[in-house]
């Protein structure tokens, strides 16, 4: 039992960090969550495994513990809590780029260009070049359009 | 005196709730914010004043003895830092009330100010591993709000960015978590202490390195810094002002306390820490270096300076320790400082880019003084704040035979006044280009409206009162640093 624990656990985050290194939003959002379940099923497998822990249901000696439980708990409600602030701001980010892929620092581009003088012109540039004049995507991952 | 110790937490969380109540009238928001948070000032003072007299106070949640219920424990670090960090958070308020934009425009910015308030408190509080994540979760749940306030465009990527790095960060304190409960079977971090010292020694330093890792992320430690420069400069620069000043710190408090409590000399990673702070001082002064706009700059100069700190982490003595914590009381006031005469800059120029602005000196005299103090204090230039601490920084590497890393952070320290001299001769110094796209306020004699220029001046005499009181400043952060490396008593006054 705890091995398979372990072995999802592992599975999850195997998963997950595959996700998370994509360049499109929606996959990194769901490696993110793939990789916040991995570690509630670690949190989950660290406590001790037994009968459910209800005094005058049995012998305590036996009892799972609890406060494992109650860890995967409170960590699935607050990684609930903040999935669902990025999805917002995934949505809202859609609606302002119309595409799905994380953007570059712009400033970090412009050095890498050799010069940060020309940063703002370097900006509009930039969202030509990746947004063409309708705003659509015309980057070559064919994934992205998802 | 221990009731005391859960109001920092309790009391900006009734007054986030309060103000989102009085939603309706800005003004009842704002005597709600200012009250709660210099109540939180004063107790904090308190505390600090009672907890150095007598030692550790410990509160133990709903009466639940350690390690089963949730204890809050305030020894001298704790103190020192809630202290610096109320009174930064309060003038940061103040400035965000003045300043024309986020505080205005969002009926929410004084709640969700109220809770990183509280969360930041919790986690100074804390003496539990578990609740430490709760605190940072909450602390950066806020931050996400503030960060992304206005939704525009480049908030929204760079808010991405910060979102799901410390996303990651979390999932990884988890996993930390749950292989620490699972070797040890407690959370509480007095209990963890000794527990730790039964575990198998290379496991020991697994968890050294896991720990490192979880909250370098939120320290912005070399090569985990990335998101910082990146994010940050986004945001309003009230908001940024408090990101600076205390939300990396968090994480080098937390590297600190738990690298000092839970692992004994053979299984703390300190040549990783040393090296990890060497290369964090060089690329961000190198970034800075290479950065054209005054936020930026000033970003990168964090992350710069959190190495200062994880130097001192790393020496693991007294006097590498003390020096480190006193670095970062300086640096909390020096660098919020900072970001609030940069918001001055903008504010002034309508730029934040160093090639559009110029010739400040003329035109608001009090904004270019109200940068140089804590520039030059940031460079370390005695006598201003950051002289002392990095002079101390420095004696304790040779003490330690540390030459490496001392020749490092005195070659950074120069670099350091180089990017803080780029942003003064380009900004004041320099003649104004002629651009007549540029939007510039209406300057009064004071450079700014008063609620903005008055909270930046306190920030400079707080910084100013350091460096005057750096003796007795340092006699603490020494006695701090002797708890810290010899943990008896905090664990003691924990478990009874």
């Amino acid at each position: 039992m705890t091995t398979s624990l372990a072995l999802i656990a592992a599975l999850l985050f195997g998963v997950g960090t595959y996700l998370i290194l994509q360049h499109t939003l929606s996959r990194i959002l769901i490696g993110l969550a793939l990789l916040s379940h991995g570690a509630n099923v670690l949190l989950m497998g660290s406590g001790r495994r037994g009968t459910p822990p209800l005094i005058g249901s049995g012998d305590t000696a036996g009892f799972a513990d609890p406060l494992a439980q109650a860890f995967a708990l409170t960590a699935i409600v607050i990684t609930f809590g903040v999935s669902c602030l990025l999805l917002a701001l995934a949505y809202r980010s859609w609606i302002l780029t119309g595409t799905d892929e994380v953007e570059d620092d712009v400033s970090d581009r412009a050095i890498a260009r050799g010069g940060p003088d020309k940063e703002v012109a370097d900006e509009e540039a930039w969202h030509e070049v990746a947004l063409g004049p309708d705003g659509a995507s015309q980057d070559t991952e064919p994934a992205s359009s998802a | 005196m221990t009731t005391l110790l859960p109001l920092p937490i309790v009391l900006p969380l009734l007054g986030a709730a309060l103000s989102i109540l009085a939603g309706r009238s800005r003004t009842a928001q704002r005597v709600i914010g200012i009250t709660v948070l210099t109540a939180v000032m004063v107790i904090s003072a308190v505390l600090l004043v009672a907890v150095d007299r007598d030692g550790a106070l410990v509160s133990q949640a709903g009466g639940w003895p350690a390690p089963l219920g949730i204890t809050l424990v305030a020894d001298r670090l704790t103190t020192i830092m809630l202290t610096v960090g109320s009174v930064m958070l309060l003038g940061v308020l103040v400035y965000a009330i003045g300043q024309p934009g986020a505080e205005r425009n969002h009926v929410g910015f004084q709640s969700v100010y109220l809770i990183l308030a509280a969360g930041v408190a919790l986690s100074f509080l804390t003496g539990d591993l578990f609740n430490l994540f709760v605190a940072f979760e909450m602390m950066l749940t806020a931050s996400y709000v503030l960060l992304t306030l206005g939704g525009g465009r480049n908030q929204v990527r760079s808010g991405m960015t910060y979102v799901v790095i410390s996303l990651l960060a979390s999932a990884l304190f988890i996993a930390a978590l749950a292989l620490i409960y699972t070797a040890t079977g407690t959370v509480n971090m007095a209990d963890l202490a000794g527990k730790m010292s039964e575990l198998p020694p290379g496991l020991r330093s697994a968890f050294a390195v896991l720990l490192v890792v979880v909250f370098g992320i939120k320290a912005a430690l070399f090569p985990l810094f990335f998101w910082l420069p990146d994010s940050y400069p986004t945001a309003p620069s009230a908001v940024t002002a408090v990101f600076a000043g205390l939300l990396t710190k968090v994480g080098v408090y937390a590297i600190l306390r738990t690298q000092t409590l839970f692992f004994d000399e053979g299984s703390r990673p300190a040549t990783l820490l040393l090296v990890m702070a060497g290369a964090t001082m060089l690329a961000g002064i190198l970034g800075a270096i290479a950065h054209d706009d005054v936020d930026r700059i000033l970003s990168f100069n964090i992350v710069s300076h959190i190495g200062y700190m994880v130097m001192g982490i790393g020496l693991f003595t007294a006097a590498g320790t003390a020096a480190g914590i006193v670095y970062m009381v300086h640096h909390i006031v020096a660098m919020t400082s900072l970001f609030l005469a940069a918001g001055l800059i903008e504010h002034v120029g309508g730029s934040s880019s160093l090639t559009r602005l110029g010739g400040m000196v003329r035109t608001a005299p009090i904004v270019a003084v109200l940068f140089l103090i804590p520039a030059l204090g940031l460079a370390g230039i005695p006598p201003l704040s950051g002289f002392v601490p990095k002079l101390a920084l420095v004696d304790a590497g040779l003490l330690s035979d540390q030459h490496l890393i001392v020749g490092v952070s005195l070659v950074v320290s120069l670099l350091t006044l180089y990017s803080m001299v780029k942003i003064w001769s380009a900004v004041f110094w320099n003649p104004v280009m002629e651009d007549p796209e540029q939007e510039t306020h209406a300057v009064g004699r004071l450079g700014g409206p008063p609620l903005m220029v008055i909270p930046a001046v306190a920030l400079i005499l707080v910084s100013l009162a350091i460096a005057a009181g750096v003796g007795p400043l340092f006699d603490l952060a020494e006695r701090a640093a002797a708890d810290l490396l010899d943990p008896a008593a905090y664990i003691e006054a924990v478990l009874g």
